[in-house]
């Protein structure tokens, strides 16, 4: 089984978000950037499938030089091979059409990608891969189970979850639950190693126009100091939530 | 009269539950009612297997194409697709409005894919412009506010939940039976596991959510109670999930489900940064913790520095009170 992991460099949760060149641009400066938390849950279920299934993983990325790091990382947890689509990631449908290219160039068996990225929260590469090439989707997996060419996944809807049943090719939106964050790994000393000696493939990007353009980012006006209610004060509370705040 | 195909109908899929529709259904109908206006044009809903599609009405739709279709009785992303483009195909419609429920999240890129339109998800506001075509939608984990211009000649919006609002505008919907056809799904639903008598996290207006801070499983009866008060759904932090007091399902939180509700009230939940990332798009914040120095109170818009096992059930007792004077 082929699997390819479509991994997101994102800001780190606690990055201070700002923006430059007019509010035009995301502002990197002194931005720590990590693997996308959700491809990480997805990254990790793919190691499962390698170790216990002889599965083999390609990482991919597409961006420019300086998403490396995040991809040699990728290789640190022990992906076999890394791609990086050398072009700017500009927005969700180009970057599913550049994924989509890879998916189809290398006859991968299953695509896992994370249900959005933490920073621009599109929500939308892993469905477009699947439309684009024509594979099974399944959203919002929490479970996976692969055998031959049959899937079982569990998927988390409004509510609770379903389990659906699926073949291969197939891509997977994936999160939380695939594994549990006590199964994320660390990379250590010989992983990281071992990574300097993995290929890391730079492909040139296939045409893809972008649908969407960021035309300007606005930061929420900041936020009024909280009002406080004394414990002993309750009916206040009640007072201002349907008064002031009109919420109940 | 001019054919509907002339008008280019705004096209808004209004999604339901065992035939009812949600409450996301009319807010999308709103929404899209709003931007028919701007473009100078109609609105035309899609439902599937909805029993009565009459209070669309309601919100601003001139036509409804009822989909009654046994193939689609489970959700399908492929199989509901199918419908929402070929019903997008006969209204020649250039805008189509989905809501961001999960399904809807599941359905739209492949019906970007099979339209080859734009998409933006979490949209807040109805377009800003219509020419050149821009949204404002939440980025960055709700840090910031993306504007977003839609390059396609048909777009794609998700609107974010509880950020439109129900708009009443009365008119005389037209009903029509439609019968796109719908191909073999490759997903199977083999079963479904759900609580249906509960209020979910993401139809919710108000969440009331707790954390360690509680101490036990034992103890959530008045956060239950609480939320009953309300009408509200229970919600909990990521490390009261991962102890396993409460199921995954409620955990909410940058890697669980997200929250945009109008009032989310926080019981000894301290505010980590990956909590605040999951909820910051509810409107109102209510923190009640013992610990003044929390990081949450940064974030809410009120709070109580108390024991959560006195001011909970106070305010139980207050809010039935309030509740039976309204």
């Amino acid at each position: 089984m082929k699997i390819l992991v479509c991994i997101s460099h994102v800001p780190d949760t606690t990055s201070k978000i700002n923006f430059s060149e007019g509010d035009t641009k995301f502002d990197t400066n002194g931005v720590q950037f990590v693997i996308n938390p959700n491809d990480e849950f997805g990254l990790t279920r793919a190691m499962w499938f390698k170790e216990k299934q002889g599965a083999q993983v390609t990482v991919v990325n597409v961006g420019g030089a300086e998403t490396e790091p995040t991809l040699r990382k990728a290789l640190a947890i022990g992906a076999d091979a890394a791609i990086r689509v050398n072009t700017v990631a500009s927005d969700g449908f180009s970057v599913a059409k550049q994924l989509a290219h890879v998916v189809k160039d290398g006859a991968y068996d299953l695509v896992i990608a994370g249900r959005e990225s933490i920073d621009y929260n599109g929500g939308m590469v892993p469905g477009m891969i699947a439309g684009l090439t024509n594979a099974n989707f399944v959203n919002n997996c929490i479970g996976l189970e692969i055998d031959g060419t049959a899937a079982k996944a569990i998927r988390e809807i409004d509510g609770g979850k379903e389990t659906v049943s699926t073949t291969l090719p197939l891509v997977i939106g994936g999160q939380k639950g695939l594994v549990e964050e006590s199964d994320l790994r660390i990379p250590n000393m010989r992983g990281i190693m071992m990574a300097r000696q993995k290929p890391l493939t730079v492909v040139d990007p296939t045409e893809a126009s972008a649908e969407t353009t960021s035309i300007k980012f606005e930061k929420p006006a900041p936020k009024g100091a909280v009002k406080l209610v004394s414990a002993d004060n309750l009916d206040e509370l009640v007072n201002l939530l349907h008064n002031e705040a009109k919420v109940i | 009269m001019t054919k509907s195909k002339v008008f280019m109908s705004v096209l808004v899929y209004t999604e339901s539950e065992q035939g009812a529709f949600k409450k996301t259904a009319l807010e999308v109908a709103s929404y899209a009612k709003a931007v028919a206006d701007q473009l100078g044009t109609t609105v035309t809903a899609i439902t599937i297997n909805v029993d009565d599609a009459s209070a669309l009405g309601n919100y601003g739709v001139d036509k409804i194409l009822n989909v009654s279709n046994a193939q689609l009785q489970s959700f399908s992303a492929n199989g509901y697709a199918e419908a929402i483009k070929q019903a997008a195909e006969k209204e020649a419609s250039k805008v189509i409005v989905v809501s961001s429920s999960a399904d809807s999240k599941y359905l739209a890129p492949l019906l970007a894919v099979g339209l080859n339109a734009g998409y933006a998800s979490n949209v807040i506001e109805a377009p800003a412009s219509t020419s050149p075509f821009t949204v404002k939608r939440t980025a960055f984990t709700n840090k910031a506010f993306e504007i977003s211009q839609i390059n396609t000649d048909v777009k794609i919006i998700g609107v974010s939940n509880n950020s439109f609002g129900l708009i009443e505008n009365s008119r005389n919907a037209s009903a029509e039976e439609f019968s796109p056809s719908i191909s073999d799904s490759g997903v199977k639903v083999e079963a479904v596991d759900k609580a249906t008598d509960k209020v979910t996290i993401a139809d919710a207006e108000i969440v009331v959510s707790a954390g360690r801070g509680l101490k036990g499983p034992e103890n959530w009866g008045m956060v239950e109670e609480l939320a009953d008060v309300l009408g509200a759904a229970t919600a909990c932090s990521k490390p009261v999930s991962d102890l396993g007091w409460r199921p995954h399902s409620e955990h909410v939180g940058q890697t669980g489900k997200p929250v945009a509700s109008n009032l989310y009230i926080a019981i000894g939940i301290s505010g980590a940064i990956q909590h605040l990332a999951g909820i910051n798009a509810s409107k109102v914040k209510v923190v009640i913790n013992t610990d003044a120095e929390a990081p949450f109170f940064k974030a809410a818009d009120y709070g109580v520095v108390g024991d959560a096992f006195e001011v909970v059930p106070q305010l139980i007792d207050k809010l039935k009170a309030f509740k039976a004077q309204q």
